[in-house]
């Protein structure tokens, strides 16, 4: 394994993820024809958040969070170190279910509806994110991020499917209308700040920032289907983001109901179906 | 160097207002004002906020609100109190239920006049609020290091 | 290797002498000193049976298993006599109707002479099995002694029964070590109709209406499972006048020809004993019991007979069609169980739900049986024994603190109850989060599908299952963990029994998770390699990792010493209002108003009864169509 990856991951993902949240910032406002903010704001205001005074409903919250963080880093680094992606899949899930404690044990109302939405959220995109590994494993017989990068083939003339499948989960991952149900990221409120209504000051500094690191590890993750080619990757991982911003810019929130659903309906019909596909190209007509 | 004039987070209650300023306030959010310019982001979240923007005059009923409010927002924190009635009750100030202008029961930072208060002198106000944002956090930070300071001499005390 | 009959003669033993003594304070020190000899027994075989092998008791042979037949008609005519008491008229027929295809073997036995062979063996398979029944078993019965004192105070219109009771649960280990020991079948099935029995009776403890309602759903299934064993004992003689295939072993390596029609015959009866999913309700039925006999049902017995015996046959089973289909039920079962959990707020039906879900995982595997996939049900057996247990002790421990089984009683028990939301988050933890035991054997199941036969299908449901368990088991964790500040504290009075107990299986959980590659390399790897000639593991750094996620897991908790001088409490944002921290707040008109929080439950999408009708219909479709396949193979 690379360490030398992970530790750049662990270095230089909060300075890209806030690169990636201030441009994000910065297009939005011209989809919406304004100035928008600098493209540093989203460091100005994590920063500020450290300058805050803490206060916090409970003392447990800081451990839940603290945990977040760590496991957000820890499956980032070993994704970008080349190791097995079904274990970093599952130390992602890991890191989420610390958030989703840390927004139970403030017993609070609204946060409490956004755990609950979270778990929702939770359990809409995993199946495909898993989906997603093995069908990497179906076409270069490894689970190893780094084998997969090695591959020689580009993944996406074998997993369009699993691709769009994908691109739908990210949007819910993205925290991207119209699956933004939990935490009222950009500025709803109709259920105050969902998740993380009860973390204040360096408490929700950290959220941020273990956000961002989730950012940069999705965009490697869209970057593996195209790994063989990396500058069409990152034109790719490029025009995928921005597609999100438009997608987030130009459709309301939809029920959790509809979010569940359709997130398991693309998943069962393009990921499932894709991999039956090579499956049955593999297994049967041995292409 | 301080980031949180850079980036002040406001949270927006209409305590009694007619709801003509907070037409205004919203005005500010509007592509033609946009105040996420200056960073300025309306959070419906007291625990997230530094800046507390009021409009509208203090009832009967909103004054355990308005003081709950403001007690759940972590320090360094500014009032804006924006309309007439924010600042002294205005119209409403005789009536049988109301108390007063918000000074009545919280600290104001920055009185914004005018009924209904411009966008314009809104954001200036805002503005204004975040220069005292600074100092405050300045004051906070050398109160803090008074009280290390006095812990450090203090025979016997903790380190 | 005197372990192996002394394991399933002592217990008896035990259970006899627990008969006979009236009163706790003698019943208190044969249970412990019990508990504590079958343990240490069963940790003895560790270190005794490097050379694993079968083990023969030359004399006595014939008359033992004459024995046995005569006990099997006395239980027979037990069961039929308590039938005929309930106006219990299936019951009667199905145990008359077992009665009598046992008669036919034993004469179709009988009137062939049998050469003595070996009858007790331990492999690395039974051995776990072995240190599961003794381990986890004696505990639950050392904390039966103060579960039951206090079941007795708070219930005091159930006559108090404890001394069938604790000679029921030793007997259970007995029948348990004797099924899992045995290599001779007919002795399999009588052990396998003693715990049949056994369940029976401690399921209808309590003598309720529902327990008796419950106790005979539990005998009728089970009895159904019995009558296609006892089939399997019969297509055998008559195929085998002989006698040599009604020893398991030869039987398992006599292939697939002869050795399907039995294999799927006897997977059948597996599938009815750990409840898979058209028979599932007599395990979520037997959730009226006291609760240290669910722990035992679910973690270290019964069920656990049902999937042992199908992981013995999975060599059988493999690259068959009918152990696909048999795989299949379980993969339909964990999808639908898990789905079920999640509308439930009962926690000892939410925990009978998950038992349910990963028995079926387990069959999943054994039924499609490539090695790589026996290597996860082995370890998923494992994992599972410890973690449900404790979570059944705990959740038994819990009840009678608050008065209440329901899981949104359980809100904010971390304040009043710490160490054992300590211990139950960590139970919970075991059975769903990354570095514990489930989701290793998850993961292992998921890579070892994806090469198998239609392994397809089974990665689909394992990756949507699997996300379904996420939802239960946080929101339950979530419940337990919030933090309502003004709560008083009741974990006073639980019994120095119950502690040590929730204590020792709290350290099973953890210290299995970390020592599971010695588990695998010692026990499981071995076995699978003896069946299969080849085995399987997870590679080293993903352990190494594993156990450094395990260790950060561990030190975390102390990063809130960091914070302990951050002390600025706001009380939970109200929408504004003034509220006391357990949110109460003035409403309009000066009324109080309380808040209340209550999980999801998606009782339109995950509804039990829809979802068990469905799946009971397709998972009944699916065992017809292995039954008529069998049928074609066997005529």
């Amino acid at each position: 394994m690379d360490v030398l990856l992970a530790v750049l991951f662990v270095v230089l993902a909060p300075v890209i993820g806030g690169l990636v949240a201030g441009i994000d910032r910065k297009v939005t406002a011209r989809m919406q024809g304004r100035v928008g903010p600098p493209l540093l704001q989203p460091f100005y205001d994590v920063a500020k958040l450290f300058e805050k005074e803490q206060i916090l409903v409970t003392p447990s919250q800081n451990f839940y969070i603290t945990a977040y963080l760590v496991f957000i880093v820890v499956s980032g680094a070993l994704f970008f170190a080349g190791g097995d992606l079904l274990l970093v899949i599952f130390a992602f899930t890991l890191a989420h279910i610390f958030l989703v404690l840390g927004a139970y044990s403030a017993y609070s109302p609204y946060s409490f509806i956004g755990a609950e939405r979270e778990l929702i959220q939770i359990i809409a995109y995993e199946p495909m994110i898993i989906i997603s590994a093995v069908g990497m494993y179906m076409v270069t017989r490894s689970f190893y991020v780094a084998d997969i990068m090695a591959a020689k083939v580009p993944l996406i003339s074998y997993l369009p499917g699993v691709f769009v499948g994908f691109l739908m989960v990210l949007t819910i991952k993205l925290r991207k209308s119209p699956f933004d149900l939990s935490t009222s990221h950009h500025a709803h409120q109709e259920i105050v700040k969902g998740v993380t209504t009860e973390f204040s000051g360096p408490m929700l500094g950290r959220v941020e920032i273990a956000h961002w690191y989730e950012n940069v590890f999705l965009l490697g993750f869209i970057y593996l289907f195209f790994a063989a080619n990396p500058p069409v990757a990152i034109l790719v991982v490029a025009i995928v983001y921005f597609l999100e911003i438009l997608v987030d810019n130009t459709y309301a929130r939809v029920t959790w109901q509809l979010t569940l659903k359709s997130a398991w309906i693309i998943a069962g019909l393009m990921g499932l179906a894709n991999l039956g596909i090579l499956y049955y190209l593999s297994e049967v007509l041995h292409v | 160097m301080s980031f949180l004039p850079r980036s002040p987070w406001i949270l927006h209650y209409d305590a009694s207002s007619c709801n003509g300023c907070d037409i205004e306030v919203l005005a500010c959010l509007s592509p033609l004002y946009d105040v996420e310019r200056f960073g300025i982001v309306n959070t419906g979240n007291p625990k997230h906020a530094d800046v507390l923007v009021i409009t509208g005059g203090i009832n009967e009923q909103n004054r355990e609100v308005v003081r709950n409010i403001y007690d759940q927002m972590p320090d360094p924190k500014v009032v804006v109190a924006v309309g007439i009635c924010a600042c002294t009750g205005g119209v409403f100030r005789e009536c049988y239920n109301v108390v007063g202008g918000i000074d009545c029961i919280l600290p104001v930072d920055v009185y914004v006049p005018g009924c209904a208060a411009r966008p314009e002198s809104i954001i200036d106000g805002i503005v204004r609020a975040l220069a005292i944002l600074g100092e405050k956090r300045k004051l906070l930070e050398t109160k803090r290091t008074k009280e290390q300071g006095g812990e450090d001499t203090a025979p016997g005390g903790r380190k | 290797m005197l372990p192996l009959p002394f394991l399933v003669v002592f217990p008896a033993v035990v259970a006899a002498l627990l008969l006979l003594v009236p009163s706790d304070t003698w019943r208190r020190p044969i249970v412990w000193a019990g508990a504590a000899l079958t343990g240490a027994a069963s940790l003895s075989l560790l270190f005794l049976s490097p050379a694993t092998g079968p083990f023969s008791i030359p004399a006595g042979y014939e008359m033992l298993t004459e024995g046995m037949f005569a006990a099997e008609m006395a239980i027979a005519v037990f069961l039929a006599y308590l039938g005929m008491k309930y106006r219990r008229y299936l019951a009667i027929f199905l145990i008359l109707f077992q009665a009598g295809l046992l008669v036919y073997f034993e004469r179709a036995r009988a009137a062939t002479g049998h050469e003595v062979a070996p009858d007790l063996f331990v492999d690395q398979l039974s051995l776990v099995m072995a240190l599961i029944v003794g381990i986890i078993g004696g505990l639950i019965c050392i904390y039966s002694l103060g579960y039951m004192a206090t079941y007795h105070e708070k219930h005091p219109r159930v006559p108090d029964r404890r001394r069938s009771f604790f000679f029921l649960l030793f007997l259970f280990l007995s029948a348990m070590f004797g099924l899992i020991f045995s290599d001779y079948l007919p002795w399999v099935f009588f052990f396998w109709e003693v715990t049949t029995l056994c369940s029976f009776l401690l399921i209808g403890y309590s003598g309720t209406d529902e327990s008796v309602k419950n106790a005979f759903l539990a005998l009728n299934m089970n009895i159904l499972g019995g009558i296609a064993f006892a089939g399997a004992l019969i297509y055998l003689a008559t195929v085998d006048p002989g006698g040599g295939l009604l020893h398991l072993h030869s039987l398992i390596r006599s292939g697939h020809a002869v050795a399907l029609v039995p294999a799927v015959l006897i997977a059948f009866a597996g599938i009815t004993k750990s409840a898979l999913l058209p028979f599932s309700g007599w395990l979520v039925g037997a959730m009226v019991a006291p609760t240290p006999v669910s722990a035992l049902l679910h973690s270290s017995t019964m069920v656990k007979a049902g999937v042992y015996i199908i992981v013995r046959f999975a060599p059988v089973l493999t690259g068959t069609m009918e152990g696909l289909i048999i795989g299949l039920v379980g993969g339909v079962t964990f999808l639908l169980a898990s789905a079920i959990a999640i509308s439930q707020s009962n926690a000892k039906k939410v925990l009978a739900y998950s038992t349910v879900a990963n028995l079926g995982l387990i069959v999943a595997c054994a039924g499609v049986g490539t090695y790589r996939l026996v290597w996860a049900a082995i370890l998923l057996i494992i994992f599972h024994a410890i973690a449900k247990s404790l979570l059944f002790l705990c959740v038994g421990t819990v009840e009678h603190r608050i008065g209440s089984r329901d899981i949104e009683d359980m809100t904010g028990l971390i304040v009043r109850m710490p160490r054992i939301s300590v211990m139950m988050f960590i139970g919970i933890a075991g059975m769903f989060l990354a570095p514990f035991g489930m989701l290793i054997s998850k993961w292992a199941a998921i890579e070892a599908f994806i090469d198998a036969q239609f392994g397809l299908a089974f990665v689909a449901i394992l990756a949507f299952g699997g996300s379904l368990t996420v939802l239960f088991w946080s929101k339950w964790m979530g419940k337990i963990i919030s933090v309502c500040p003004v709560a008083e504290r009741v974990e006073n009075r639980i019994s120095t029994e119950k502690w040590v107990v929730l204590t020792v299986l709290t350290a099973l959980t953890v210290l299995v998770c970390l020592a599971f590659p010695l588990i695998s390399a010692h026990l499981i790897e071995p076995f699978v390699l003896a069946v299969y000639g080849q085995t399987t593991r997870l590679s080293q750094d993903n352990i190494t990792i594993m156990v450094m996620m395990l260790v950060l897991l561990m030190i975390m908790p102390f990063s809130l010493l960091l914070y302990r001088d951050e002390k600025r409490i706001v009380p939970a944002y109200m929408g504004g209002r003034p509220a006391t921290p357990d949110l109460t707040f003035q409403g309009s008109m000066g009324v109080q108003r309380h808040v209340g929080l209550c999980n999801y439950y998606f009782e339109d999408v995950f509804g039990e009864k829809k979802l068990f009708m469905a799946g009971s219909a397709l998972c009944f479709g699916l065992i017809l169509i292995v039954g008529t396949l069998t049928a074609g193979v066997a005529l």
